[in-house]
């Protein structure tokens, strides 16, 4: 991969009402990397992206860009850009000038302002929405409106602050890609920060999952997913069950009283560990050929596949299967080797992934939570 | 941003003209024509008791009258077509901008026994009234110079005031009598407050409507203070007297605004 | 219920400018006494400006509003951009001391700036130190805080992150404030120096207190009436003013509806267009 770009070290932010936001974050990011920060609200992603953006300053910790030390450099000096969470737009000017203002601080002579706004219009196809009010745009609209005044600057670093978070569903999916076209495009760094895990899955190079001011992980979206390193990145990233076991050898859990080959490896003997389990990796088969066997409690629909509850010896699992299985039946499941993966214990173990009360509306509750930090 | 020294100047400027000076009433509240501390000034203020209750009575009264004229102004011009709410707001304020002096001056005309009305009177073959010199005047004189103050954010609230309220009102059975008493009346209590505060402070502390619209011998707490300052010259007692006027003041607005809720931080500044 | 607040709206306006219309009758008079009317008559308008000694007053209040009014928007600006910026206890102490002058009688103001100015005279060993400056300086004090409270509600409203977007972009910060802030927070700035300018124009009670004879503002004088006979000129002036403030209104009435009309034909347009976006 290309070369290091900006590191942050030892971050620590302490609010003046002593709240502590961040806890000494160790990161760095590489030159034309798509990274995101995702972590649910609170957990110190928009704090980051504002120091890295300059306009907070740690409380300990350094900001280096390019091996430069910037703590102190204020905003303006940063080659650094940002879209914000609501657009920020200037409703004084228009779409052109909202666009054209920073070339113009820079003080880049007007042909040469025309040519790249009118260039930057096209890549967001905003042709011809020239001398619109920006206050009479829609959402979208504004969106690219934004990402089209921080990209003409041609900065190093693009900051995305929860950039889709006000469109609807159809929206978001569309500026996903346009996002992803631009960056490879152009290739910029983006440092984007989500609360969303599937918009994180598909568009980042890397992901860094962040909860309580810390780094719980930070690998490639495929690694956060196979390979979570504890109860909470697996529960925040997809559906799982995670259950308590013991690591009898490498390459063997017991749980439910049962030994499972498994992929794992490495561990203390003997050493008690979470164990996660994908519902859409469980196979589902006749209830007496199965290595364990339950009572399926809800089903619901939904769409592609439905999500079941089944009930083992009182520990609810969640399954996803495209089979129809009626509420009351008896199932078996298999658990194949690399569907198993082992965690070590962490402050997190316990907390997640049982689906004892599960409700439909789960989902949508998680999803509704606000993004202010 | 860190632009909290933007506000030094001003916090600055604050001290030296406001806290200081009033750091001074105290000290000449406490102090005698020499210098040595006293407690006579505070001693005195018996004496002018009376006084003070009376013009906390007669601007109550006023603040009173205001809130009961400017209510249903105030309601009205909220439900003005909007594009001319702006103007009958704008004739409400106007007043204000002229001189106050002036305007008293006038009803001294209207009101004298050989003034406009008492004129009026005999021309018609009725008998004149003794409309001036009295406490009566005076209220008239604070209601008609305050009762913009009350308008204003009566106004202010009225205007902001969320219609669907009012039709969820509706909708839950309210009569109109009951949509008033039940959301309107509850809701404009914040403008009520800051309109009563708006008038009450001013007309308690006038000096100027009373010397011309009231009785010689009934003076107001205001003119006390005048008097002090400016003919009998006793800087120390009319320190004591301001003292107390700016007590009873400050314990009014406390009690209002805990009443209402309001914090003061967005009080009276609503053009 | 709809009639009875129209009828008494109407009178509570004919009650507010009954005593502005018989001084402005008056202006006409021949005679000074107000209730009594002796004939037409122009020459009380000929007299104002052939003799300027109120001309003269008018010009003084006109040029301590104006420089005191701007003095309290420069300030108060600042000062409420600060304070915007504070938090917690901090700010709630800055909020009361900015409320004090708005709260406390007048007559309490005047009264403890002249002490204020009597003791620094003392010190300084100036014999009459009330006058021009002291004048000025009460008046920015209490026009301050009419700027801060009218400029703090633009400042909440106002979103945050627009004033970072400019620092991002590239505006040091004062220019950040300058193309940016200020655009967004200009009605109340604008509000705030009005407000501050008229109540500085026909300010008399703290005026009163800290001005002495040599400078005298035309309220003050005014207040002279009580003690001498009243020129019947002063009627004059007042009709001038008050027609002036009329016009005034009257096109920044026009000036808004046109305005208002432009504005609610841009969100008709924006409204339309939100369902295809």
């Amino acid at each position: 991969m290309a070369k290091e770009l900006i590191r942050l070290s030892g971050l620590t932010m302490t609010f003046e009402d002593g709240e502590t936001v961040l806890n000494g974050i160790n990161l760095y990011i590489n030159d034309q990397e798509f990274l995101t920060l995702l972590g649910p609200s609170g957990c110190g992603k928009t704090t980051t992206l504002r120091i890295i953006g300059g306009f907070l300053t740690p409380t300990a910790g350094d900001v280096l860009f390019d091996g430069q030390r910037i703590n102190d450099v204020p905003p303006h000096r940063r080659k650094i850009n940002t879209v914000f969470q609501r657009y920020a737009l200037f409703p004084h000017l228009d779409v052109y000038d909202n666009v054209a203002f920073g070339l113009r601080l820079a003080k880049l002579d007007e042909n040469e302002v025309d040519r790249r706004v009118t260039e930057m219009l096209e890549i967001v196809s905003l042709r011809g929405f020239e001398n619109r009010k920006v206050t009479a745009l829609s959402g979208g609209q504004q969106q690219r409106v934004a990402i089209a005044r921080a990209l003409v600057n041609r900065p190093k670093v693009l900051l995305l602050d929860e950039p889709l978070g006000a469109l609807d569903l159809r929206l978001r999916k569309d500026m996903q890609n346009e996002l992803k076209r631009i960056q490879q495009a152009m290739g910029i760094t983006f440092i984007y920060v989500t609360h969303d895990q599937e918009e994180a899955l598909s568009m980042s190079d890397t992901i860094v999952v962040m909860d309580k001011g810390n780094i719980q992980q930070i690998g490639t979206p495929q690694d956060i997913y196979n390979e979570p390193k504890n109860a909470f990145v697996a529960d925040f990233i997809g559906e799982s069950n995670i259950l308590d076991g013991i690591m009898r050898a490498d390459r063997l859990v017991e749980f439910f009283g049962r030994q499972f080959a498994c992929v794992d490896a490495g561990f203390a003997p003997n050493e008690p560990v979470d164990v996660v389990i994908r519902p859409e990796d469980i196979d589902i088969v006749p209830a007496d050929q199965g290595h364990l066997c339950g009572t399926v409690t809800s089903v619901t629909f939904k769409g592609v596949h439905y999500d079941v509850i089944v009930d083992f010896k009182g520990f609810k699992w969640l399954i996803q299967t495209t089979d129809f299985q009626p509420v009351g039946s008896r199932i078996g499941i298999c658990l194949n080797p690399e569907d198993i993966h082992v965690m070590h214990k962490s402050e997190y173990s316990g907390q997640f992934g049982d689906y004892s009360s599960y409700s439909a509306e789960y989902d949508e509750i998680a999803e509704g939570g606000d993004d202010e930090e | 941003m860190k632009s909290r020294w933007l506000s030094g100047p001003y916090i600055l400027w604050m001290a030296l003209f406001t806290l200081i000076p009033l750091g001074i009433v105290v000290y000449f509240a406490f102090t005698d024509g020499a210098g040595g501390f006293t407690l006579a000034n505070l001693a005195r203020l018996g004496d002018y008791l009376p006084i003070l209750l009376r013009s906390a009575w007669m601007s109550l009264v006023a603040s009173a009258v205001c809130l009961l004229i400017g209510y249903p102004v105030a309601y009205r011009i909220a439900h003005a077509k909007p594009s001319r709410q702006k103007f009958y707001y704008l004739l409400v304020m106007l007043p204000m901008c002229m001189s106050f002096l002036l305007r008293t001056l006038a009803w001294v005309a209207l009101l004298e026994d050989t003034g406009i009305l008492n004129n009026l009177l005999r021309a018609i073959g009725l008998t004149p009234l003794p409309l001036i010199r009295n406490s009566g005047a005076v209220i008239l004189g604070m209601v008609y110079n305050y009762l913009p103050y009350m308008i204003m954010p009566l106004y202010t609230v009225l205007v902001k005031l969320d219609p669907r309220l009012i039709e969820a009102a509706q909708d839950l059975g309210c009569t109109p009598r009951q949509v008033f008493t039940k959301v309107t009346l509850p809701l404009s209590v914040p403008g009520i407050v800051s309109g009563l505060t708006m008038v009450f402070v001013p007309a308690v502390s006038t000096f100027y409507i009373t010397q011309k619209l009231g009785s010689p011998g009934s003076v107001l707490i205001g003119d006390v203070i005048e008097s002090q300052f400016k003919a009998a010259y006793n800087p120390n007692l009319g320190a004591a007297i301001s003292l107390v006027l700016m007590a009873l003041v400050f314990l009014c607005v406390g009690l209002m605004n805990r009443f209402s809720g309001s914090d003061g931080e967005e009080g009276v500044a609503t053009l | 219920m709809r009639r009875f607040t129209k009828i008494f709206t109407v009178l509570v306006f004919i009650f507010l400018y009954i005593p502005m219309i018989l001084l402005v009758v008056s202006s006409f008079n021949r005679g000074s006494d107000m209730a009594v009317w002796q004939g037409f008559t122009f020459s009380q308008y000929g007299e104002l400006f052939r003799d300027d000694s109120l001309l003269r007053l008018l010009g003084n209040s006109v040029l301590v509003a104006v420089l005191s009014s701007l003095a309290a928007t420069v300030l108060g600006t600042a000062a409420a951009l600060g304070i915007h910026n504070m938090r917690g206890r901090m700010r709630r102490l800055v909020m009361q001391v900015t409320n004090i002058p708005m709260t406390n009688p007048e007559i309490v103001t005047g009264v403890s700036l002249a002490l204020l100015f009597a003791f620094v005279g003392t010190v300084l060993k100036i014999h009459s130190i009330l006058g021009f400056w002291t004048l000025l300086i009460a008046h920015i004090t209490f026009n301050l805080p009419y700027v801060i409270l009218s400029v703090m509600p633009k400042l909440s409203q106002m979103d945050p992150d627009l004033a970072e977007a400019a620092l991002d972009l590239g505006c040091t910060p004062f220019q950040a404030f300058t193309k940016v802030v200020l655009h967004e927070i200009l009605p109340g700035v604008v509000s705030g120096a009005l407000m501050a300018f008229t109540m500085s124009l026909d300010d008399f009670v703290i005026s009163y207190f800290v001005t002495g004879s040599t400078f005298v503002t035309l309220p003050v004088e005014i207040y002279n009436y009580t003690k001498k006979p009243i020129q019947p000129k002063i009627y004059a002036l007042f009709t001038l003013m008050f027609a002036v403030i009329l016009l005034l209104m009257v096109v920044m009435n026009l000036l808004q509806a046109r305005d208002s009309k432009a504005r609610r034909a841009r969100t008709r347009l924006n409204q339309r267009r939100e369902p295809s976006p």
